[in-house]
């Protein structure tokens, strides 16, 4: 549906950098938010049927999201992102690690960067990720293509009729 | 303990990456390695240790001689893997299209 939006996604795998654009069909101030709250990130950044589930989330420089990919059985799998930079509705900056429950980080985590521009109210955001290794990859895809993966129709009419009815 | 070696620590160092693409082109032994590097044979043979676990290389003895051979196939793994990541990025930011366009809806 979004044709006319561009999606780069490139690997450094030398420098074990992973870069990803993308462009949104909104402007800034709501790209912002949905990278930058707990409530609205909760609704996209699972892979489907996971969901996501913030415990808490301080977003300040040294502060926290605590929280945990959801599968449909119940399983739970933590991880931790602590906020190292903020510059309002144009980047920031967090350490990325998988955690147990009780907030134990597993280390060593990802560095990651966002930046923000909008265009003509189009959106684009760009992520950069930093010594990603193969590891945390595999364990996000098994992650991901463990349950199928696909968005059902279903899900998709859910979240919608959930967000109408607020 | 068990350390389990990463693809990308093994692509990282610029000597791994020297190994890969000199014996890209044939099997090598590890003497026939060392002798296009600088360095000495311990830290050579430290390399292809770590390139083995990775299992982006194997060996094969061939008469007397040990020679090492690229598995193209765990490097064309390592591409199948990035492009099954690429796809949950893919999808998650088709999820916030959604999101983003009914919270529009509803302002």
């Amino acid at each position: 549906m979004n044709n006319h939006l561009s999606f780069d996604f490139t690997v450094d795998k030398a420098a074990k950098t992973v870069y990803i654009t993308r462009e949104f069909a909104a402007e800034l101030s709501l790209v912002w938010d949905a990278f930058t709250k707990a409530e609205i990130l909760d609704q996209w950044v699972a892979p489907k049927p996971w969901t996501s589930k913030t415990k808490y989330m301080n977003f300040e420089v040294g502060g926290r999201r605590f929280y945990a990919m959801v599968s449909p059985e119940g399983q739970e799998r933590w991880a931790i992102q602590e906020y190292t930079a903020i510059t309002p509705k144009t980047n920031f900056k967090m350490y990325n690690a998988f955690a147990d429950k009780d907030e134990n980080p597993e280390l060593p985590g990802s560095e990651w960067e966002y930046n923000f521009s909008e265009q003509n109210g189009i959106t684009k955001v760009s992520i950069t990720i930093f010594n990603e290794s193969l590891d945390r990859l595999e364990r996000m895809i098994e992650m991901g293509f463990k349950e199928g993966f696909t968005m059902s129709i279903g899900n998709l009419e859910k979240l919608l009729t959930t967000l109408s009815q607020k | 303990m068990e350390i389990r070696r990463d693809i990308f620590q093994a692509i990282a160092d610029p000597t791994r990456r020297a190994i890969i693409a000199l014996i890209a082109l044939q099997a090598m032994t590890p003497n026939a390695i060392a002798e296009h590097f600088d360095t000495t044979r311990q830290a050579v043979s430290k390399h292809l240790r770590i390139l083995s676990e990775c299992e982006l290389i194997t060996q094969k003895q061939q008469g007397r001689e040990i020679y090492y051979q690229l598995e193209v196939n765990k490097m064309k793994e390592i591409d199948k893997w990035l492009d099954q990541y690429r796809k949950i990025w893919e999808t998650q930011f088709n999820q916030l299209d959604k999101v983003l366009s009914t919270i529009k809806k509803h302002k």
